[in-house]
């Protein structure tokens, strides 16, 4: 029984203790302590939070001096802004052994990866990462906690904190955005012929869950041809294995859904891929880095932990250069139990279409960590549109409160990536400009909604 | 008994029908379509899988790949490579341990509690309509409340498992204690034995056979049970390899691992069936 606990072949132990396959290399070590530049960065956040006027703050440092006015500040910044403590990297977690729920999907490509790469443990914490069985247990562990943070997608937590679909409001929050783009529309061999929405009169769908942007994307897509979501086709909620083994058992004429199931289909040569969802919104959020919100005051340390480590494994899960390695490590039976060739056709881009054809999209799939307001924005305008959320809510506020873009922006800054200047953004949605300061406007604009 | 000859000749008919169809089953997945179909260009049929690149779709896989994918899973049936891929025995023996605590959980009160109920008509009068209502209840309509409450994924399953073993067990303990022989209770009474040494040396004896087969009963549907339990929680367990397998559209595994409950299930209603021998007896 010497074979019992042996570890796989291919895996070398490096110095950062965790053994990944031999074509990656870890990341150079993070700076020991918090002190010069990140010292600076908390400065400069204090101030900035304490005068917010740009005008002011200048004239006080140049009349006072920086050292004087921030220590004039420790005296009034009585518990802190919370988020400027989190920017302190040399406080240790308080928690190290987390577990983080997962979803197999591509989707979850930056949550995964920073496992066998390495970066959490450079950031102190011990993962496990653990494959769950769907979306509704993956919410219920993170509700019993048995999960400290969880893979799930975008509009959960807003979901989750509005109390819609659960029984009472449960406040999380998207920490981060995992990934944009990465889904797509895959429609049964024997619908060739029917690339035109306007034809799909009377179709039977698959969405993966209610509160998810495949959901919203398709209904929008369609209503946008004129067809009504609810009344011309049919949408179902199922677990995506079983979209494609559906669409073989011709029970479905076709998904929204996360890959790599797309590339499945067409790998086994049951569907092929109508439409990429950055068609539909180039940018678009699709899954997320979900926290519950009590985990920010509870272990403000930890949190800034996770989210640098989860921010850097983005940052480098996007990088095309590093696309190939990455579908390496993650499609073996650990993480996605999925056949090589599939996985890298989604992270690289070049894939069969199930045409005939072979497509070049590097953009595929994108991972870009930052929660834009306005992606919330539109969250909840669909919700409303198709009566999920059946009660008026602060669009802004409900944005601001599930979405972190503050403390994602931090992180990002930390890094050295570009952050934006504000959370909201005029997005293209469907070809339609979507202003999130102006949801009202753009609800009314629809002809087909239900509330 | 059946003659040693009849006996011999039955296994052979057995295995005789099981390589038809095993036989048959290779011919239909293999037989079929030979290599041909459209031609693809090399790049185009890289990306797909070998059925798909000739046209097709992939096919169900033969007995030939399940028995070659069986013998490369039991190579190595212990092995951990990180939380999420573990051996098929690593996978087994998580469910045996669930169903074992489950089951000794709702054996350790069910018949305690089936023996009062036996012995006493008012209680059983009482408790019987509670019983009737919760018994038909599916046991994965417990799963929801339980991970709800309990708030704990693994307990929620043994909770499952313990709350759809306890009622054969219950219903048959008391129904063995209370069809004891009148007449041997007035001969317990006639000897001036105590209601202690009554209940442990002539009840209990005479009961046991009851008991055993709602023993038996109850681990049937607890192994049943367990499968889809884990299914649906994830984690560890023969359930969720099936759902993991399944995740991976990979046919061969769920196959083999039907075939591993099914012969799990075969020995854990083997061993209390020898249990359940030692404790018969004959009038």
């Amino acid at each position: 029984m010497a074979r019992m606990f042996r570890r796989d072949p291919v895996l070398d132990v490096c110095a950062c203790g965790v053994g990944h396959p031999a074509a990656f290399a870890c990341a150079p070590e993070a700076p020991p302590d918090g002190t010069g530049e990140m010292g600076r960065v908390v400065n400069e956040a204090a101030l900035r939070a304490a005068f917010p006027n740009a005008a002011t703050r200048r004239g006080l440092l140049s009349l006072f001096g920086a050292g004087t006015l921030l220590s004039a500040l420790e005296g009034v910044l009585p518990l802190g802004n919370v988020r400027e403590a989190l920017a302190q990297p040399a406080a240790a977690p308080e928690k190290r052994d987390l577990k983080i729920g997962f979803i197999p999907i591509t989707c979850a490509t930056p949550i995964i990866m920073a496992d066998p790469m390495g970066f959490y443990r450079r950031h102190g914490l011990n993962v496990e990462v653990i494959r769950t069985a769907g979306w509704a247990v993956i919410r219920d562990r993170a509700i019993a906690r048995e999960y400290d943070a969880a893979h799930m997608l975008a509009p959960m937590p807003v979901a989750m904190s509005l109390g819609v679909g659960v029984a009472n409001p449960i406040p999380f929050a998207v920490a981060a955005i995992e990934n944009i783009n990465g889904q797509a529309i895959t429609l049964a061999n024997k619908h060739r012929d029917k690339r035109n929405p306007r034809d799909w009169r009377g179709f039977r769908f698959a969405v993966p869950f209610d509160f998810s942007i495949h959901n919203y994307l398709l209904r929008a897509y369609v209503a946008e041809a004129g067809l009504d979501p609810d009344r011309d086709i049919q949408i179902r909620s199922v677990p995506p294995p079983e979209m494609v083994a559906n669409l073989r058992a011709d029970n479905i004429d076709g998904f929204l859904g996360p890959d790599p199931f797309n590339q499945r289909a067409v790998f086994d040569g049951v569907g092929f891929i109508h439409i990429l969802t950055r068609e539909l919104w180039d940018g678009h959020p699709c899954c997320a880095f979900a926290v519950p919100r009590s985990m920010i005051t509870d272990t403000p340390n930890t949190y800034a932990a996770l989210l640098r480590a989860i921010v850097e494994a983005t940052a480098h899960s996007n990088d095309p250069a590093n696309r190939v390695a990455v579908a390496q490590a993650i499609h073996g039976p650990n993480y996605l139990n999925q056949p090589l060739t599939v996985v890298q056709q989604v992270l690289t881009g070049t894939f069969a279409d199930g045409l005939g054809g072979v497509q070049r999209v590097p953009q595929r799939i994108g991972f870009d960590p930052y929660p834009w307001h306005s992606m919330a924005v539109w969250i909840l305008t669909q919700m409303r549109r198709w009566n999920q959320l059946q009660r008026d809510v602060d669009w802004a506020a409900v944005a601001e409160q599930t979405f972190l873009a503050l403390d994602a922006g931090r992180a990002m800054r930390d890094l050295g990536l570009p952050v934006p200047e504000s959370p909201m953004r005029t997005e293209t949605i469907l070809g339609r400009s979507f202003d999130p300061r102006q949801p009202e406007a753009y609800m009314a604009s629809f002809a087909i909604r239900r509330n | 008994m059946a003659a040693k000859g009849e006996g011999w000749r039955a296994a052979l008919l057995s295995v005789l029908l099981l390589a038809v169809l095993l036989g048959a089953w290779e011919w239909a997945v293999k037989g079929g379509g030979g290599p041909g179909g459209p031609a693809v260009d090399p790049e185009l049929a890289a990306l797909l899988s070998p059925a798909a690149a000739a046209g097709g779709q992939t096919a169900m896989p033969a007995p030939s790949d399940i028995g070659a994918r069986l013998i490369e899973l039991l190579r190595d049936p212990f092995h951990q490579r990180g939380t999420n891929d573990q051996g098929i025995g690593i996978q087994i023996a998580w469910s045996l341990w669930r169903v074992m605590a489950g089951f000794l959980l709702a054996a350790a009160i069910a018949i305690p509690l089936g023996f009062v109920i036996g012995m006493s008509p008012l209680l059983n009068a009482a408790l019987n309509p509670f019983i009737q209502v919760l018994r038909p209840v599916s046991p994965l309509a417990w799963m929801p409340l339980a991970l709800y409450t309990i708030k704990d994924s693994n307990i929620s399953s043994i909770f499952v498992i313990f709350i759809c073993s306890i009622w054969p067990m219950l219903l048959n303990t008391a129904f063995g204690v209370a069809s004891v022989r009148k007449e041997w209770l007035n001969v317990a009474r006639t000897l001036e034995a105590g209601r202690w040494r009554t209940a442990m040396r002539v009840i209990l004896p005479a009961a046991a056979p009851t008991i055993l087969t709602g023993m038996r009963i109850s681990i049937g549907i607890a192994w049943l049970v367990i499968v889809a339990a884990e299914m649906l929680v994830g984690g560890t367990g023969i359930g969720y390899w099936v759902w993991n397998q399944w995740n991976n559209l990979s046919i061969a595994d769920i196959v083999i691992a039907i075939l591993m409950i099914g012969l799990v299930g075969l020995l854990l209603d083997r061993a209390l069936g020898l249990v359940a021998r030692a404790v018969a007896w004959q009038e």
